[in-house]
């Protein structure tokens, strides 16, 4: 059993200050409007830790980290 | 000050000193965490600087503020020549000695104090209950400053009446840059397309109209 | 790319006389002089009394599987089985709230609008049923602005007679086209602003009771089965597609206006309801805005139903089929369409704020003859789409993506200076765009 974490952001809150980018470009891009864009996969072990200062640090509050146990 | 001896045992001018020299640091700190919790908002970002500098140095910054501040308080209360008490770092205006000018750093300790504790919680609380007390920090920094202005006192010497005028023309300068800068497209468009949607241009989002 | 409609073939069984297990099922079927068709003894009349839904757990799910081996599903464009959303709520802790969907911001249709004109009591009718078969506390019909005052008399109409088991509420539509979605009718029904709340959608919200939202015309439906039966239901349509639904014919038709067809009817025949073209057609739009273009030799011979029209990528969607004439010019219509749709949107999401706007932007380029880059347009089709809060951009993506396959060949000679059209006049409604 492995801990499935998934990183989400709620588009309405997000105001594409760009701060989860700069804090993880290698997980999160920026499209040509500068909003985030996360792949819709797990986020890999060693980024764990950074994804969880990222949901916590976004000045609107819009990401969020999921945890599931598959 | 050489004449500052009280009765009974060793009373240390050092309690005093630290208290007001805190004091000092404590407002330029505070005047720090404004000019950076501005700069977050509006999204301001030198080209070497990420972001994520501003937002970050601010959340550390406060923090570090808070320990000053207990420092502040406790050497202020423990010094013997003034008698404050207790009660009055929490309840403002209770303190006999300078009770106005007291009372506005325990003003500004409790809103301060309530902007940091919703800032921990701010995930659990949601965005708009977090947002709705963070700015009373608009009204604790004024309220700091004018603390620093009665309490303090040392304004005839140059270099502190320098750092305390130089803290509120930072201020000013920065709530004033934020206030003519242009809000990010993004979200000003979004409340006129809301208010648009609602009932054509010039309704608030949440009025009723004509409709029913 | 081009194709006749004949008017005068022998008319196909969508335009049967009607009878008990005929169409039409919902729209009057003859409107005679002087006789208000929302009236309340015209519909018992035609329709008899409701039968009673309510009851205790054990029938209320067996009517609940009637309506599931009925095979009922939404009539609003998603197509959802209308069994799995009452079994749902009628399962749930607390009473919920029924909110039926007649808002319909897609300018191109106005099914609902009829509906809602010309037989409320039957919409009324399916919204009690729902209640009943759900438990619910409250009704709450959400009317387009020109339908709302019949609804009102309908209600009124009801309330002396004592036809409701639960109190019933009409709200008038808030305009714009993402107002219709569902989340955005529940708050709006609520007093809230009619904007989406996000995915997925939170049908009811803190301290509120959940919402049971459907189509009008799928409550419809729900009505008639309770008195007719899942069998009768199924005696019309195909066996994966069962029943009648409505669709809105426009464009270059004799007829253009709300029909009652059957899923499989040939598009053909469908468009031959409303009097056949007289005239070459280009293309069709299929399913409404968050549709299908396709052109119109490929579509025709098509049954209209998800299945047949998979063929071209298309489904009935919100029952909409709009019929370009050759002589219009398809690409200009395709970037007014997404023009207007990029300025619909409720604007809470950046993607689709920021990205239709530049598909926009990119098409009226390609109109105007300024060429297409077809790699950067379809990157920001795939950067909006499941980016937004609700799926506004993912259907304006989609139905751009089927343009941009149809019109090939009108890019390239726009590009080059030229267009084949000779309408000046617009076929398809734009609404009124956001400011």
């Amino acid at each position: 059993m492995t801990e499935r974490t998934r990183l989400t952001v709620d588009p309405i809150a997000c105001d594409g200050r760009g701060l989860c980018a700069e804090l993880l470009p290698e997980f999160i891009g920026l499209d040509d409007w500068g909003f985030p864009v996360i792949p819709a996969r797990d986020v890999p072990a060693a980024l764990r830790a950074d994804a969880a200062a990222v949901a916590r640090l976004c000045p609107r509050l819009a990401l969020r980290l999921e945890r599931a146990e598959r | 000050m050489a004449g500052l001896t009280a009765p009974a045992a060793a009373n240390p001018q050092w309690l005093w000193f630290l208290s007001r020299g805190s004091g000092l640091v404590l407002l330029v700190l505070c005047t720090a965490v404004v000019v950076l919790g501005v700069a977050t908002r509006t999204g301001w970002a030198p080209r070497r600087w990420p972001r994520f500098v501003a937002a970050e140095l601010h959340r550390t910054l406060s923090l570090f503020a808070l320990g000053l501040l207990a420092l502040h308080v406790v050497t202020a209360i423990a010094d013997p020549y003034v008698s404050i008490g207790w009660a009055a770092t929490a309840i403002p205006f209770l303190s006999p000695y300078r009770t106005l000018a007291i009372g506005l750093g325990t003003l500004a300790v409790d809103l301060g104090a309530a902007v940091l504790l919703t800032s921990v919680l701010r995930h659990r609380l949601g965005l708009r209950a977090w947002r709705a007390v963070h700015w009373l920090a608009y009204l604790a920094w004024p309220a700091a400053f004018a603390h620093a202005l009665r309490a303090g006192g040392d304004l005839r010497t140059g270099w502190v009446a320098g750092t305390i005028w130089g803290c509120a023309a930072a201020v000013a300068a920065a709530v004033a840059a934020a206030a003519v800068a242009r809000p990010p497209a993004r979200s000003s468009m979004r409340w006129r397309s809301r208010r648009a949607l609602t009932f054509g241009p010039g309704a608030r989002p949440g009025s009723r109209g004509s409709t029913r | 790319m081009t194709a006749i409609v004949d008017s005068t073939r022998a008319p196909s069984p969508a335009g049967r006389i009607l009878g008990p297990s005929g169409l039409p099922r919902l729209l009057p079927s003859d409107l005679a002089v002087g006789v208000d068709p929302a009236g309340l003894d015209r519909h018992l009349a035609r329709h008899g009394a409701r039968p009673c839904c309510a009851g205790d757990w054990r029938r209320r799910q067996r009517l609940i599987d009637e309506v599931d081996s009925a095979g009922l599903t939404g009539r609003g464009g998603a197509a959802f089985p209308t069994a799995r959303k009452l079994r749902t709520l009628a399962a749930g802790p607390c009473p919920p709230v029924v909110v039926a969907n007649g808002v319909e911001g897609e300018p191109a249709s106005v099914k609902d609008k009829v509906l809602l004109a010309s037989a409320p009591h039957l919409v009324l009718d399916g919204a009690a049923c729902a209640a009943e078969l759900t438990g619910a506390a409250e009704v709450v019909i959400v009317a387009h602005r020109a339908a709302c005052e019949t609804v009102r008399r309908a209600v009124a109409e009801r309330r002396q007679v004592g036809c409701d088991p639960v109190p019933v509420r009409v709200q008038a539509a808030a305009a714009g086209f993402t107002a219709g979605e569902a989340s955005a009718v529940v708050r709006w029904a609520h007093g809230g602003v009619p904007a989406p709340t996000g995915r997925p959608p939170r049908l009811g919200g803190p301290g509120r009771r959940p919402a049971l939202v459907q189509n009008v015309e799928t409550l419809t439906h729900l009505a008639l089965i309770m008195r007719h039966g899942a069998s009768w239901f199924r005696s019309a349509g195909t066996a994966a597609e069962p029943g009648s639904m409505l669709v809105t014919l426009l464009g270059a038709v004799a007829r253009p206006g709300v029909y009652e067809v059957e899923p499989g009817t040939l598009v053909r025949d469908v468009l031959g309801l409303a009097g056949g073209t007289g005239q070459p057609l280009g293309a069709l739009l299929i399913g409404g805005y968050f549709g299908t273009w396709a052109a119109a030799e490929a579509a025709l011979p098509l049954p209209f139903s998800a299945a047949g029209l998979a063929a071209v990528g298309a489904s009935p969607g919100a029952g909409v089929l709009a019929a370009l004439p050759a002589t219009a010019c398809g690409l200009a219509e395709a970037a007014r369409v997404t023009r207007y749709l990029a300025g619909s949107s409720a604007g809470q999401c950046g993607p689709c704020v920021f990205g239709l706007n530049a598909i926009a932007g990119a098409l009226d380029r390609a109109a105007a003859g300024g060429g297409c880059d077809p790699a950067t347009v379809r990157r920001w089709l795939r950067d909006v789409n499941g980016r937004g809060a609700c799926r506004h951009p993912d259907g304006t993506a989609h139905m751009v993506a089927s343009a941009l396959r149809v019109f090939r060949a009108e890019i390239d000679l726009h590009g080059r200076g030229w267009c084949r059209a000779t309408e000046t006049a617009w076929v398809l409604p734009a609404g009124q765009g956001q400011p």
